[in-house]
């Protein structure tokens, strides 16, 4: 997964002049109607695409990363529709679904590419989101990307002190790394819970923390 | 595993979604009602951290790579409802911030991913636990079996979910489905026991009771689980199984042993030259398979367990 989200770099299009939370709502009603569609509305399926282009032509994002995060996302629509060929009229049914889930999940990039996840807390906390679920949510975008450095660190370290290619050893050190990245994990939650605490962190309804 | 939209239609993306919240809320409730304020940040971690163990990719058979879902590994970890909501975090974070998966088949894909593997993961490891004991072999032969029914649970409520949306017929979507996960399930069972071996190693106090006794699950909150996961499969899956046993009435009519069928062995000789009406042989087949699989993985799953605990490790 390379589709590192540098949603910054879209800040000053015209697409982030609207909020966030319009934003969100706008892409996830697209994406239902067009979701709930009967499968073989063509002209709605047009009426669709040519939209799409007109708002990633006018918003002025990037459109070499928004085309490329698509294409590194097709596969995954590919492999679920090649099931539908297998059946009676199954190249129609295949070709419907392909245009349909292309172009929700061109929508969803989109989404993605002008809204930083965190605008989408925001939208979370007023649509009254229970407390837990944000928390939860707010610390794994803030901690994935140091998760997914500190897991590179350590595969490095592995790789450089590792000469043998056999696959019984790399499903070992595979499976090494994930331990240590749990127990890295675990560790720093403490230390992040204690830095909470000197913060004054109170999960609302749970009293004080000791 | 991961539907995108598109696929999922109006009803099947409303039941899932209930299904799911429901599922969602029963966990955030609980865990509000028992959790020490401690054990908060070890649940957005565990979240981060299972989507970045999602990310490394471990080599499979043929050239091509899968890598780890690791709704049973939240699940050993931190026990079930926390493993609920890590795992429906994790989609919803691949939803919105890469869109892997989509926002109609949210709901779907948190009652496969997030929902049923879970629940079904740990109700297999707890089962496997009370009759095998307790030891480190015994934890690790119920951690890779679990691992492997679990991914086989999921891929049955994605198959149920496809073909009920009209996207892909059961009888097409349920083996491709079923036979796929059996395989991948393997793989998510290996990786899946030598990390919770490796943990076990390196750190043994973080698999014991003590530390997982902030996550405990009660009989109460499990019965919720899995009645939610009984009512999803049974919106998902019941409208294609019920055909099942009128065709089976027909079979044995059509033979001449109608009146004889609860005498027969339970594992029929395969008739060469009959055709099965309906969708009876490929039902038999699917059903042969399906407990063929289940047998080798039980198998393979103390293969692996023994492999990795040798006499004197116990």
């Amino acid at each position: 997964m390379n589709t590192w989200p540098c949603t910054q770099s879209g800040s000053t299009a015209n697409a982030c002049r609207l909020s966030p939370v319009t934003r969100l709502v706008a892409a996830v009603i697209f994406v239902c109607v067009l979701a709930l569609l009967p499968r073989m509305a063509w002209p709605a399926y047009a009426l669709a695409a040519i939209m799409l282009l007109l708002i990633a032509l006018l918003s002025g994002v990037n459109h070499a990363r928004l085309a490329k995060r698509i294409l590194l996302l097709e596969p995954f629509v590919l492999g679920v529709s090649i099931l539908s060929l297998f059946q009676p009229g199954g190249l129609y049914i295949f070709l419907a679904l392909l245009t349909k889930s292309t172009l929700c999940l061109s929508c969803m990039v989109f989404l993605s590419e002008t809204t930083p996840f965190s605008d989408i807390f925001s939208a979370l906390r007023l649509l009254k989101a229970p407390d837990l679920l944000v928390t939860t949510l707010a610390l794994m975008h803030r901690y994935l990307f140091l998760l997914i450095e500190e897991m590179r660190r350590i595969q490095r370290a592995r790789k450089s002190r590792t000469f043998s290619n056999r696959r019984s050893l790399i499903w070992h050190s595979l499976a090494s790394i994930i331990a240590q990245l749990f127990v890295r994990t675990s560790e720093r939650a403490e230390r992040i819970y204690m830095a909470m605490c000197a913060r004054g962190f109170n999960l609302k309804g749970q009293g004080q923390a000791q | 595993m991961h539907i995108p939209d598109g696929f999922i239609d109006g009803k099947t993306a409303v039941v899932a979604a209930a299904v799911s919240v429901v599922g969602l809320s029963t966990a955030l409730a609980r865990l509000r009602a028992t959790l020490p304020p401690r054990r908060v940040p070890l649940i957005g971690l565990t979240a981060a951290f299972i989507f970045a163990a999602q990310m490394l990719n471990f080599p499979v058979a043929g050239g091509t790579s899968g890598h780890l879902v690791g709704a049973v590994l939240a699940a050993v970890l931190l026990g079930p409802g926390a493993a609920v909501l890590v795992m429906s975090s994790v989609l919803i974070l691949q939803c919105f911030m890469f869109a892997d998966g989509g926002v109609t088949a949210l709901g779907a894909n948190m009652f496969n991913m997030a929902l049923i593997a879970p629940v079904a993961g740990y109700g297999v490891y707890a089962l496997v636990l009370h009759i095998a004991g307790q030891n480190l072999r015994a934890r690790l032969f119920a951690v890779a079996f679990a691992s492997w029914c679990s991914t086989v649970a999921a891929s049955i409520g994605c198959a149920g979910q496809l073909a009920l949306s009209g996207a892909v017929e059961w009888h097409v979507a349920l083996p491709t489905m079923v036979n796929i996960h059996m395989l991948i399930g393997i793989g998510e069972a290996f990786i899946t026991t030598l990390v919770i071996a490796a943990i076990a190693r390196v750190r043994p106090e973080l698999l014991s009771e003590s530390s997982r006794q902030d996550f405990k699950a009660g009989f109460g909150e499990m019965a919720v689980y899995g009645l939610l996961v009984s009512i999803g499969l049974a919106a998902f899956v019941a409208p294609f199984a019920c055909k099942w046993p009128d065709g089976l009435e027909k079979a044995a009519a059509v033979l001449g042993f109608g009146g004889k069928a609860a005498e027969q062995p339970v594992f029929p000789s395969p008739f060469p030259d009959y055709h099965f009406p309906g969708f009876g042989n490929e039902r038999l087949s699917m059903a042969v398979i399906g407990a063929a699989g289940t047998l080798t993985a039980f198998i393979l799953a103390y293969a692996l367990a023994r492999f990795l605990t040798p006499e004197e490790r116990r």
